[in-house]
């Protein structure tokens, strides 16, 4: 008897559990039917800010965030028939060659491994590796100097070793699993400089709670030039989606969208890039 | 032969072998401090001071209800970032950051030994206790000479189970840079466009740590039962 209750209870369980999945993919289902062919799906990253983030109320703010919907407003899109996914770093690719996107701008970088499979539109933004240091601190002035000093980065994370190998062979290396970890350390001075694309350092040390603690030392370490990744041999989204690039440009949209973005952390951004000039 | 190198190439250039030895590293250190504390744990559980035993309960509920990963980070960014803890290892982030996983690991993985131990002590019959106590031993030597040795036989089993664990969540130190299996898991799928092949061979490897792991206990589990 006692079985038989334990059992009707977990079939119970399975049942609401199913009809809770049904209701969910239906609702989704409706969503996507009643946009019809008005709406656009664009690949951003969600967890960085300045670039790309989902605040806690559910938008999503950046600088790719403003790029992605000046481009979708030219292509004829209203910002209401947006639909951002994230695209993290591993599954850009695929996301684009399935269609599971329109079109990705999350901090992708131009390079010819991943020109084999995709297109670029742009680059819109030109990006360096570099480093952040504590505001008051005047001790890291090259990269060099970051000999004996303790460096962060993120697991999985190309930029601190190549610098540990190339630059300051003697940096201790610090691995977490994700950036804000870092600027904890930095904030104690548990770790003496963070380093990625400066841009991304730029939208962390302008959150509100990291403004005026941190700079950017202003290191160029290479060369990151973003593009608007887009499906392989699209010609004509790659045509409008420059031609809309050139236009936020000269309209003075993407000098705003940098300030807004970047301003707080003494960024010094390049001028924006000529469409099609990929800088070694 | 060909083939196998070409499949095989991507793995040129990392230290595999490195990896799944720092998490063997990992696990028995971690294991070995958990058996320790987690046996005085049980012991407190189990003891007749209303102090320890309210200390136990509540060290055993607290613990093995935060998740793994709070109680790495916060070993990182609380003891070593705030309160500049290095556990001996002085400054360099290597040994710091692996010590500091392994007394993580062994603090949080002691409440699940305690708590297996405890099941065990309760297999043992009360009346064996009453008998020693009747001798004249005192709780101590009761706890050493009559209920733990029984009690340890009876939970191989279990404690097993904690130790496959144990070597499965040694991946969450990645979290705090301690370059084992996980993490050059992680640096590889970066690096390289072989995710499921990546992700099959650390598989692999980890279930040829666990799986001998699991038979031996389980033989010695039958082996030292003690029959009633």
């Amino acid at each position: 008897m006692q079985l038989r209750k334990v059992t009707a209870a977990s079939a119970a369980v399975l049942a609401l559990a199913l009809t809770a999945t049904a209701c969910g993919s239906e609702d989704k289902d409706d969503a996507a039917g009643s946009g019809g062919g008005g709406k656009i799906t664009i690949g951003i990253k969600i967890d960085q800010p300045g670039l790309g983030l989902k605040t806690p109320d559910g938008k999503f703010a950046g600088f790719d965030v403003d790029v992605a919907t000046y481009i979708a407003k030219e292509l004829g899109f209203d910002a209401k028939n947006i639909e951002f996914v994230e695209t993290k770093s591993a599954d850009r690719e695929t996301a684009i060659e399935r269609g599971d996107v329109k079109f990705i701008a999350a901090t992708y970088s131009i390079n010819d491994e991943r020109l084999q499979k995709v297109d670029f539109a742009g680059p819109y933004l030109l990006a360096h590796q570099d480093v952040l240091v504590r505001a008051d601190d005047n001790t890291i002035k090259s990269p060099e100097d970051l000999n004996n000093k303790k460096l962060c980065s993120v697991t999985g994370s190309t930029s601190a070793k190549n610098v540990k190998e190339k630059l300051a062979p003697k940096a201790q290396l610090q691995n977490y699993g994700g950036y804000s970890e870092c600027l904890t350390g930095l904030e104690n001075k548990a770790i003496d400089a963070l380093t990625t694309d400066d841009s991304i350092l730029a939208g962390y040390a302008a959150q509100e709670a990291h403004k005026g603690k941190f700079k950017l030392a202003g290191f160029k370490m290479t060369n990151e030039n973003y593009g608007i990744g887009l499906k392989k041999g699209d010609a004509d989204l790659k045509k409008k989606v420059d031609a809309a690039l050139t236009k936020m440009v000269s309209d003075g949209s993407w000098d705003k969208a940098v300030e807004a973005n970047f301003g707080p952390a003494n960024y010094k951004n390049e001028k924006a890039p000529e469409i099609g000039n990929v800088v070694k | 032969m060909e083939a196998r190198e070409i499949v095989f190439d991507f793995l040129e250039g990392y230290d595999l072998l490195g990896a799944f030895w720092v998490t063997v590293k990992l696990t028995v250190y971690s294991a070995l401090g958990a058996l320790i504390w987690g046996t005085l744990l049980a012991g407190m559980r189990v003891g007749p001071v209303p102090l320890m035993r309210g200390f136990g309960t509540a060290y055993v509920n607290i613990v093995r209800n935060i998740p793994l990963t709070v109680i790495i980070v916060f070993a990182s960014l609380g003891l070593f970032q705030t309160l500049q803890v290095t556990l001996g290892g002085g400054d360099n982030f290597e040994t710091v950051n692996f010590r500091l996983a392994v007394l993580s690991l062994a603090l949080y993985t002691a409440a699940f030994v305690c708590e297996a131990l405890r099941s065990g002590i309760n297999t043992v019959p009360a009346g064996q206790a009453e008998a020693a106590r009747a001798l004249g031993l005192s709780f101590t030597q009761v706890l050493r000479l009559i209920i733990l040795p029984q009690a340890f036989r009876s939970v191989v089993n279990p404690l097993a189970n904690v130790l496959i664990a144990l070597t499965k969540n040694t991946t969450v130190a990645a979290a705090i840079g301690v370059v084992e299996a996980a993490y050059l898991m992680k640096d590889m799928i970066e690096a390289e466009a072989q995710l499921i092949l990546i992700s099959a061979i650390f598989a692999f490897g980890f279930i040829c740590l666990t799986l001998p792991t699991g038979l031996v206990l389980g033989w010695v589990s039958k082996k030292v039962a003690v029959k009633r």
